[in-house]
């Protein structure tokens, strides 16, 4: 035996020279981290306590940043093209040889054809600068990624409530009793979502979880629903009927709250059927049950009658409630109506109606906290129901999720439970109504800015972005009548358009931290061909591609020229009210990020880069009187520029004094401020504001102090959307602006102003006998929105990505452990590797979403297995749907919003030949401008 | 031939929580990531960025897939790392001292120094948790990381291993089990923690919380949530009769 002399132990090493805070940047979640640095190096990142997404948790990727960082895949200098495009081959330049560039090619354009410019970035954070930037170009040509993400989802919950899930609310974590999550992968948000959960295990809380795949939060909740792709608003719309049917709504929220008392115009033949009746300060009107007179909606004192009548000039008027319980409590809605498509039992569709309106009535929270709402009525406590949901992309990635959507709020609403203890909470800025937002612009002025902001909330036909020959506006052809309510513009349809040269050909396209040559495309395959294409004069069909990005990502391999961004540890950012608010739904708060260490490359961070690009332009709000820069860089912007007076991109420490709080003048010292303060700023909102944030004046009164409005913004929820019905309308022929004929239909059966459902669109153009597989991807906790997946420890964990086969189907082809299968759509077919999954819809396949690379991409061997055994399902999917014969391009989006209906796609699955063991297509190594990542890594060697 | 303490004066562990745990391997690489640059040598990662990246880990989350009759599929996520055994075999089976269980804590080491990286204590880990690391040629393994729970350069409160203070779900628990009014004796004792493998006789230190039974296997949902289906709303005029009175009611 050896002697148990124990060592000699140091337990109490230095940990680090110094911690710098900063903000995440390794997915869209934006947790605070602390950077622990040693000799100038960052040796450990863990998550910051006192911030308030994280609280000091971190998830893997968030640990990994130090890989990111350091990877070897970072671009080290600016570089334009000397091969083909496609090929990876460049030549280093200086920045003013790159400036010169993008000028040279830029100015001429603002001269003449602004609109010639398409810029659209990827999950950028900076959309408040990057969209003001384009504004001030001149281009109508601009958005960043939540076309392809999840604009279903944004859209349909402002319209519906101001606000929707994630960025904009979440679950009441302390108090809820009941939680159910629909289409939620391990993603948006990352963090709060399982700290969220994990509070709820504490209590014991019923968590259900919708998903056609049962992996991280599906698998811990404790009941799962392995739902059949794309059948979400049907299954939604049962339960709705189910609590109708018993009574089971909270009428009171409904009267007080929504426009569920609004009359609507019953005449059929009426140019204003289906609108609200109103007054003549044209408010809406609603009957009082006390009188039985009309009255407007926001009248104190009245009782909303949500049944009866009000005839005027022969004209019948219900309330908007009268229509949508006749709707939903139609046998079609009836759960044994849509078991057997949504693949639920009956029983089980009951049953979760009961238990919702078991949490929702029988377990009503109170709160002893008096408020006084809108009206000027004192309440002495706060009453909730306890139930919550979430959701995300697996509901809204469909062509009908905007519908399913709308859906699930309708279902939190007529439960009472949104914006109340213990169910769904706002986050500031929001609430905020669709009306209190912008509506779209695309008025080009050569040489001049462009009429407003791009992207916004249309309310009716005016609102389209039309040319005056009824073409698109836009190269995206958002705000059209293909797709009126695309508030997020349409990114997927960008390079497929400005090809076919549809509605307009284009000369440049710039884009940033969007990899759309790959895994951010539907086709990639062909999208690349479009990159590369040339017309018959031998020049490229897209004539000029610009490119930012930190990475050697598959998309550099096809840009002209381009600009080296920093890592996120070596920037300047703000996580700005004005952009995506990382706020709580007790408190609003922003962030920064800063250059905890220098880049050692010659490289800038992309924001300061646009900026001085925009000087050289002598873009407005970009240059001095004198056409100086107005802006030495990012920094000096994110202090100094003033959205409206008083208001910039940070909220806190703002004022000469550094006191002000959402309003004050500009502060010299702001962002020292922050760096102090943790690397965020954070402002609570008084208890008594806390919930029934539109109708509570407290809050109001909050949020217009601290700028998030310039006045009380009191609403009600919009159970009924009647902008949706102006649309149906004109397609039924009232108005001056009017639908092409081919889109009248299309327009009358999508733009229902109550939810409804219809069948993914892609089942009615394929033959679904032959193509019986629903095929789905999810994002996996441990790398998603991760910018890349050149990470050296995740890739270890996500390197390849097997398609998810359901036992059923692994049996049916008699597959085995180990096999290889050709899976095929209606546009392609690629070949994967197979593995068994039971807790899975039986007839759905799936797979993780990006790990496939290109083979020469992220520094990575060419024979990495991300690029011989990973792939990505982007293949078979197409941005069109098949031809109608009627010369048309159809795409294959939500036709409300235009959002790309990934999850819509059907496959059939095929046994592969035995023997080769690599996945296909496989597209020719591109070139690498950083070369290949060293062999070993031992990190932390020189600590 | 190694020999293990007779008693030791705390038994430091982890407490992981298999009902919350969703998988999403935060511990796995804050684990790295403390320890590459911490005790001992780097973790290293072979072929980083190559055809077969293969790096050293202390700490592995593993997904298993249950299926019962009749009832829908689970997938239950694993973390996996040592789990400092009482009776350790790794620390036994050390022909040279350099595997070892601290008398004041127990956990359970690697003096690298002394390791000659034969690998038999990797061979006798029934858990499999132990790794040799390829570049160093030495043992790695979890330090329940004895450079943070004792350090004074860091924060009180974050002086806890490093997979329990990142872990987002709050799946991971650590402190001592020989004390019966600890966090991880209470939970243990209420939720029925499990010994992993008891059967092998190594008396682990950790122990993991089972899952809590699922309600979508129906006969339980009845237990868990007594409550009928719901019925219509009663009354001759059906529903607009029902909503007329209701509204009286507001």
């Amino acid at each position: 035996m050896a002697h148990i002399r124990q060592p000699e132990l140091k337990t109490s090493p230095k940990v680090s020279d110094e911690i710098r805070h900063t903000t995440c940047y390794m997915c869209a979640c934006r947790c605070g981290i602390n950077v622990h640095l040693q000799d100038g190096k960052v040796k450990y990142i863990e998550g910051n306590r006192d911030h308030p997404i994280n609280k000091g948790v971190l998830c893997a990727k968030g640990s990994a940043g130090i890989m990111q960082h350091y990877s070897p895949a970072r671009l080290s200098a600016p570089m334009k093209r000397v091969g083909e495009r496609g090929a990876g081959e460049f030549e280093t330049i200086s920045w003013e040889e790159a400036f010169e560039i993008a000028t040279g090619w830029l100015a001429p354009l603002r001269e003449k054809h602004p609109e010639k410019l398409a810029f659209f970035t990827g999950r950028d954070q900076s959309q408040s600068l990057t969209s003001w930037w384009a504004q001030s170009f001149g281009t109508p040509n601009y958005a960043a990624h939540g076309g392809f993400c999840s604009v279903n989802m944004a859209a349909a919950g402002i319209y519906t409530m101001g606000g929707a899930f994630w960025e904009f609310g979440t679950p009441d974590w302390d108090r809820t009793k009941l939680l159910m999550i629909f289409g939620v992968a391990e993603d948006h948000d990352s963090n709060p979502i399982k700290m969220g959960l994990g509070k709820l295990k504490e209590r014991g809380v019923k968590v259900i979880g919708v998903n056609p795949v049962r992996t991280g939060y599906n698998a811990i909740a404790d009941e799962w629903v392995g739902i059949t792709p794309g059948t979400d608003g049907l299954f939604i719309l049962a339960l709705i009927h189910e609590l109708l049917r018993a009574g089971k709504i909270d009428l009171d929220y409904l009267a007080r709250y929504t426009n569920a008392p609004f009359l609507l115009n019953g005449d059929k033949n009426s140019p204003e059927y289906g609108l609200f009746l109103r007054d003549k300060d044209d408010k809406p009107l609603i009957l009082d049950r006390k009188t039985g007179k009309p009255v407007a909606f926001d009248k104190p004192g009245i009782k909303a009658d949500l049944a009866g009548s009000y005839k005027v000039k022969n004209i019948v008027h219900k309330p908007v409630f009268d229509q949508l319980a006749n709707k939903y409590l139609s046998d079609e809605y009836a759960p044994v109506a849509v078991a057997e498509r949504c693949g639920i039992e009956v029983k089980t569709i009951k049953r979760i109606a009961a238990e919702l309106a078991h949490v929702a009535f029988e377990q009503e929270i109170t709160i002893d906290q008096p408020w006084t709402d809108w009206k000027g009525q004192k309440h002495d406590k706060m009453v909730g129901r306890p139930v919550s949901f979430h959701a995300m992309r697996g509901i809204s990635a469909h062509s009908n999720g905007f519908q399913t959507c709308r859906a699930l709020h309708v279902l939190q609403i007529l439960l009472g439970s949104v914006e109340v203890p213990g169910g769904f909470r706002f986050k500031p800025s929001y609430p905020k109504p669709a009306e209190a937002h912008p509506k779209p612009h695309s008025g080009v002025t050569p040489n001049g800015p462009l009429d407003g902001p791009h992207l916004g909330f249309v309310h009716g036909p005016d609102d389209l972005m039309l040319n005056d020959d009824g073409s698109p506006a836009r190269i995206d052809k958002a705000f059209t009548w293909e797709n009126p309510m695309s508030s997020h513009g349409l990114m997927h349809m960008v390079i497929s358009n400005a090809h076919a040269g549809d509605p307009y050909k284009i000369d440049t396209l710039f884009m940033y931290m969007a990899n759309m040559s790959w895994n951010s495309s539907m086709n990639s395959t062909k999208v690349m061909d479009m990159l590369t294409d040339k017309d018959e004069s031998g020049e490229y069909v897209i004539p000029r591609i610009i490119y930012s990005d930190a990475y050697s990502s598959e998309m550099v391999a096809f840009a002209d020229l381009i600009l080296p961004d920093t890592t996120y540890l070596e920037r300047h950012d703000c996580i700005s009210l004005l952009d995506r608010p990382i706020c709580e739904a007790d408190a609003m708060a922003d962030s920064i990020r800063w250059p905890v260490v220098e880049p050692d490359r010659d490289v800038r961070a992309f924001q300061t880069v646009l900026l001085d690009l925009g000087a050289r332009l002598n873009l407005p709000g970009m240059v001095e009187d004198d056409g100086s820069p107005k802006y030495s860089d990012y920094a000096d912007y994110i202090q100094n520029h003033q959205r409206r007076p008083g208001v910039g991109p940070l909220a806190g420490f703002r004022g000469k004094d550094g006191k002000g709080k959402g309003r004050g003048e500009p502060n010299p010292n702001q962002i020292d401020a922050y760096i102090k303060n943790g690397g965020f700023w954070i402002d609570h909102i008084p208890k008594e504001a806390a919930y029934f944030k539109p109708w509570n004046n407290a809050y109001q009164d909050w949020a217009v102090s601290r700028g998030l409005y310039d006045t009380p913004q009191p609403y009600v929820f919009q159970l009924y959307v009647e902008p949706m019905r102006k649309f149906q309308l004109a397609a039924e022929g009232h108005g001056e602006r009017q639908p092409p004929e081919h889109l009248r239909e299309q327009i009358k059966q999508s733009m229902q102003p109550l939810p409804t459902w219809w069948a993914p669109f892609e089942e009615s153009v394929v033959d679904v006998e032959e193509f019986p597989l629903h095929a789905l991807t999810q994002r996996p906790a441990a790398m998603y929105h991760s910018w890349g997946s050149q990470n050296a420890w995740l890739r270890q964990i996500h390197g390849t990505n097997p398609l998810y086969v359901s036992g059923e189907v692994f049996e049916e082809h008699g597959f085995e452990e180990g096999d290889w299968a050709w899976l095929t759509s209606r546009h392609a077919k690629i070949k994967i590797p197979v593995v068994r999954m039971d807790a899975l819809n039986a007839k759905t396949v799936w797979t993780w979403n990006a790990i496939g690379k290109r083979s020469g991409a992220w520094a990575l061997d060419e024979n990495a297995p991300e690029a011989k055994k990973g792939f990505l399902l982007n293949h078979l999917i197409s941005e069109l749907l098949p031809p109608k014969k009627d010369g048309m391009r159809w795409s294959n989006s939500d036709p409300i919003t235009g959002q790309a209906a990934w999850f819509d796609l059907r496959v059939k699955i095929e046994k592969a030949e035995p023997g080769d063991q690599t996945s296909k297509p496989q597209t020719a190594p591109q070139k690498s401008p950083v070369g290949k990542g060293p062999k070993n890594l031992t990190y932390g060697e020189v600590f | 031939m190694t020999s293990l303490p007779k008693s030791t004066d705390r038994r430091l562990g982890l407490l992981i929580d298999l009902d919350t745990c969703v998988g999403c391997h935060a511990c796995v690489i804050s684990c790295k990531e403390w320890n590459t640059s911490n005790y001992g040598a780097p973790l290293s990662d072979m072929d980083a960025y190559g055809e077969q990246p293969v790096g050293t880990f202390l700490n592995r989350v593993h997904t298993y897939e249950i299926k019962e009759p009749e009832a829908p599929a689970q997938i239950v996520h694993f973390p996996k790392s040592c789990l400092h055994c009482q009776d350790a075999p790794c620390v036994t089976v050390c022909p040279t001292g350099a595997s070892y269980k601290r008398s004041e804590d127990g956990i359970v080491l690697v003096n690298e120094a002394d390791c000659i990286g034969c690998g038999l204590c990797a061979w006798a880990c029934p858990y499999g948790a132990r790794e040799m690391d390829a570049e160093a040629g030495v043992m790695k393994k979890c330090t329940l990381c004895v450079d943070r729970i004792y350090n004074e350069n860091i924060p009180e409160e974050d002086r806890e291993p490093a997979c329990v203070r990142t872990c987002p779900a709050g799946a991971r628990h650590f402190g001592d089990f020989d004390d019966p009014n600890s966090n991880v004796s209470l939970m243990s004792a209420a939720r029925g923690g499990i010994e992993l493998m008891k059967e092998q006789g190594t008396k682990p230190t950790n122990r993991y919380l089972p899952p809590r039974p699922k309600s979508d296997i129906e006969s339980q949902s009845q237990i868990d949530m007594p409550i009928p289906f719901l019925e219509p709303v009663s009354g001759a005029k059906g529903f607009i009769g029902w909503l007329d009175k209701a509204l009286e009611k507001i």
